[in-house]
């Protein structure tokens, strides 16, 4: 017993001097923030727009000397357009990374899936572009930068109805998927609120090839419009189906329609249709331009309304970072430090500095968190015509 | 009434499409007693092959479509898959030949993942976009019931293939050893039969027959990714299982009801039932009928 305690105390002793020093002696240089996205999969631009904005953001941020001298590492994991890949992707991050914060997701049944592995873990996430309501009600570290279903599916009602002075619509679903399900909802309760009638209510699922049977329902129910909440890859393919089958009622979207590929995919077949983004790239305000400058300068393309997100989910990121920096310096250094009891409350100051947000200028409007750590923001419709998106309106919470 | 022939239109085009594939599936069983579950993504490989062979050609592109270079594109992804067929028959299927049932089921749900996977590496797990290679039309049949210059063109081409088909197996000689080695495979070795070249053909038929699927598909549908193969797969083996499996017309019939139904279902009764409705209809025929809907029953010798 004796002689076992005599070689177990000095080796505990050394492990215990060499975390200290290796804690204390070696400065960590930079800051790790995880991204998850879509890289790859039936959502892929959305992935591919989020992570260039972030880039853009960050590389700008770096190339000015970063923050309190320490340059921010974006760590990124693709999560294949899968809600239980984005949950390891976000594990992985955590766990085996140690990253500080967490930027991500798009669709919400993704964010959905990595949340509650953010909020125990006690690492902040920001989900650039998730609107479903249920995502930041996982706990208080979950945030998002961008406006919600219920604000969306108000305003898609209210241009339905009042703009266009439709009454009869029809709602075409994507039943696997939290963000169409809630959003589908939303709209038909406005709707339905204001006098309007959803004269069908039909369902597909991602990943789906034909729709012509439910388009078949919906065409026989003679709708003025149909509403389909869901994201770009089965718009597009549900808009080509519905035009061969002599549907040619105009279509409504929300932001899962934002993709540079979705008139490729639908041609001509969406022309007359409207969405709604959460900017609008020939935006005048000068934010807005230089961001759309750089962004093309860089990646030569248009940067779409999710990379707006993005950017703007890092800026408020660095934002609070920049905040901790200059009222606690110490908190700052442990927060990539080892998980100590002194990290853990940094973290947690960098979350209620997240929390504090408030009219922070970002390329999508004047972002500040409510006490449900959503962003309250307009909403910007575009209509498109001969294969071209146009300005319609701006629609103020 | 309207609706309801609108829906039986779009099922028959939905339905020959599984036809083409479960002609694959029966095909194999009929001879081999072997269930290949790789069907499914052969059917997958047909449609990426269609698709870089109608980029490379460049065929699609608007003004380009041409129905002589599409016939093209569908010539050349049959060969591509006819000659994958006889390589998965020959690296994966021949080596175990002789094992029990069981170990080359496991290998044909070994190459399924394989060639899945294979799929996401190489072709990338975004989907891709069949281009137009036969520009789109819209023609009218009746007052109200549309259907596209596609949807024809599935039609014809299935019917087409499934009735060269017949007259391969009943008229000519290479049929007839077909005949003979789905009757009793040793006994067809012992009249001379060459058995291994006759199970390679079969491959290479089912395998060409996927791949015009997958081409058609693209035609009609033009979303084509690397695990697009694994629900069509399953549905065209109950639809072959439905018709009786082993039997060519009992694949044609089953893969036509799978594919009406289908629409049936989720025109009255709810999208959600979809892929149940298959099942459903295979519990129903197999309790009513074992052997399927036009299945010999045979006696199982002890």
């Amino acid at each position: 017993m004796i002689r076992i305690r005599r070689v177990v105390s000095p080796l505990v002793i050394t492990l215990a001097s060499i975390a200290a020093f290796t804690g204390c002696a070696k400065r960590v240089a930079e800051i790790k923030v995880g991204e998850y996205g879509s890289l790859t999969g039936s959502t892929a631009t959305f992935g591919v727009s989020s992570k260039n904005g972030i880039e853009l953001f960050v590389d700008n941020l770096n190339a000015q000397g970063g923050i309190g001298g320490k340059k921010i590492h974006v760590l990124v994991e693709d999560d294949q357009s899968k809600p239980e890949e984005a949950a390891t992707a976000v594990n992985k991050l955590i766990a085996q990374d140690g990253v500080v914060a967490v930027l991500g997701e798009v669709a919400s049944s993704r964010s959905l899936a990595a949340a509650p592995i953010c909020q125990s873990a006690g690492v902040p996430m920001i989900s650039p572009s998730s609107t479903n309501p249920r995502v930041t009600e996982i706990g208080d570290y979950i945030f998002r930068v961008c406006y919600i279903d219920p604000f969306q599916g108000m305003v898609i009602a209210k241009f339905a109805k009042n703009t266009l002075h439709y009454t009869k619509g029809a709602i075409f679903r994507d039943n696997k998927n939290d963000y169409s399900v809630g959003l589908a909802n939303y709209f038909s309760e406005s709707f339905k609120g204001m006098g309007g009638k959803i004269v069908a209510d039909e369902a597909y699922s991602e990943g789906d090839q034909d729709f012509k049977a439910q388009l078949t329902v919906i065409k026989s129910k003679k709708p003025e419009f149909i509403f389909i909440p869901g994201y770009y890859t089965e718009v597009g393919l549900i808009a080509r189906q519905a035009r061969e089958l002599g549907l040619t009622v105009p279509m409504l979207g929300g932001d899962g329609w934002v993709s540079d590929r979705l008139l490729e995919i639908a041609q001509d077949a969406l022309n007359g249709s409207y969405f709604v983004n959460h900017y609008y790239e020939n935006d005048p305000n000068p934010v807005v331009q230089s961001f759309v400058q750089n962004y093309r300068k860089r990646y030569n393309s248009t940067p779409d309304g999710l990379a707006a997100l993005a950017y703007d989910a890092a800026g408020v990121l660095a934002h609070a970072m920049l905040e901790l920096q200059t009222q606690d310096s110490k908190a700052f250094e442990t927060l990539s430090g080892p998980p100590t009891a002194d990290q853990k409350a940094a973290r947690a100051k960098l979350r209620a500095l997240i929390a504090a947000t408030r009219d922070y200028p970002g390329v999508t409007g004047q972002i500040s968190l409510d006490e449900h750590r959503n962003a309250v923001k307009p909403a910007v419709f575009l209509g498109i015509e001969n294969r071209a998106y146009k300005f319609v309106a701006t629609v103020e919470p | 009434m309207q609706e309801f022939f609108q829906q039986l239109a779009n099922g028959i085009a939905w339905g020959s499409i599984y036809a083409l594939i479960a002609l694959g599936y029966t095909m194999v069983y009929g001879i081999l007693r072997l269930i290949n579950f790789a069907h499914g993504d052969v059917y997958m490989v047909g449609a990426f092959a269609a698709y870089f062979l109608a980029r490379a050609l460049g065929v699609g592109t608007v003004g380009s479509a041409s129905p002589l270079l599409a016939a093209v594109v569908l010539l050349g992804s049959m060969a591509i898959c006819a000659g994958l067929g006889v390589l998965i028959e020959l690296l994966a299927y021949r080596p175990v030949r002789r094992s029990s049932r069981i170990t080359a089921l496991i290998t044909a749900i070994g190459v399924s993942l394989f060639l899945e996977n294979a799929g996401i590496r190489i072709f990338g797990a975004d989907p891709k976009f069949f281009p137009q290679v036969i520009a789109p039309r819209t023609i009218t049949l009746a007052e109200g019931v549309l259907v596209t210059n596609h949807q024809i063109t599935v039609v014809c081409v299935a019917v087409f293939l499934m009735v060269a088909l017949t007259l391969f197996i009943q008229r000519t000689r290479t049929g007839k050893a077909m005949r003979a080695v789905a009757f009793h495979r040793d006994a067809a070795s012992l009249m001379g039969i060459p058995v291994d070249r006759i199970i390679t053909i079969t491959f290479a038929i089912g395998s060409a027959l996927a791949a015009a699927a997958g081409f058609l598909v693209g035609l009609t549908n033009p979303k084509i990714e690397p695990l697009m193969g694994i629900m069509p797969g399953i549905k065209a083996f109950v639809a072959a299982v439905l018709g009786g499996i082993g039997s060519i017309p009992g694949a044609m019939i089953g893969g036509l009801l799978m594919g009406i139904s289908e629409y049936m279902v989720v025109g009255y009764i709810s999208s959600t039932y979809r892929d149940a409705i298959a099942f459903v209809i295979l519990i129903i025929v197999l309790l009513i009928k074992p052997a399927g809907l036009l299945g010999r029953n045979v006696a199982e010798k002890v």
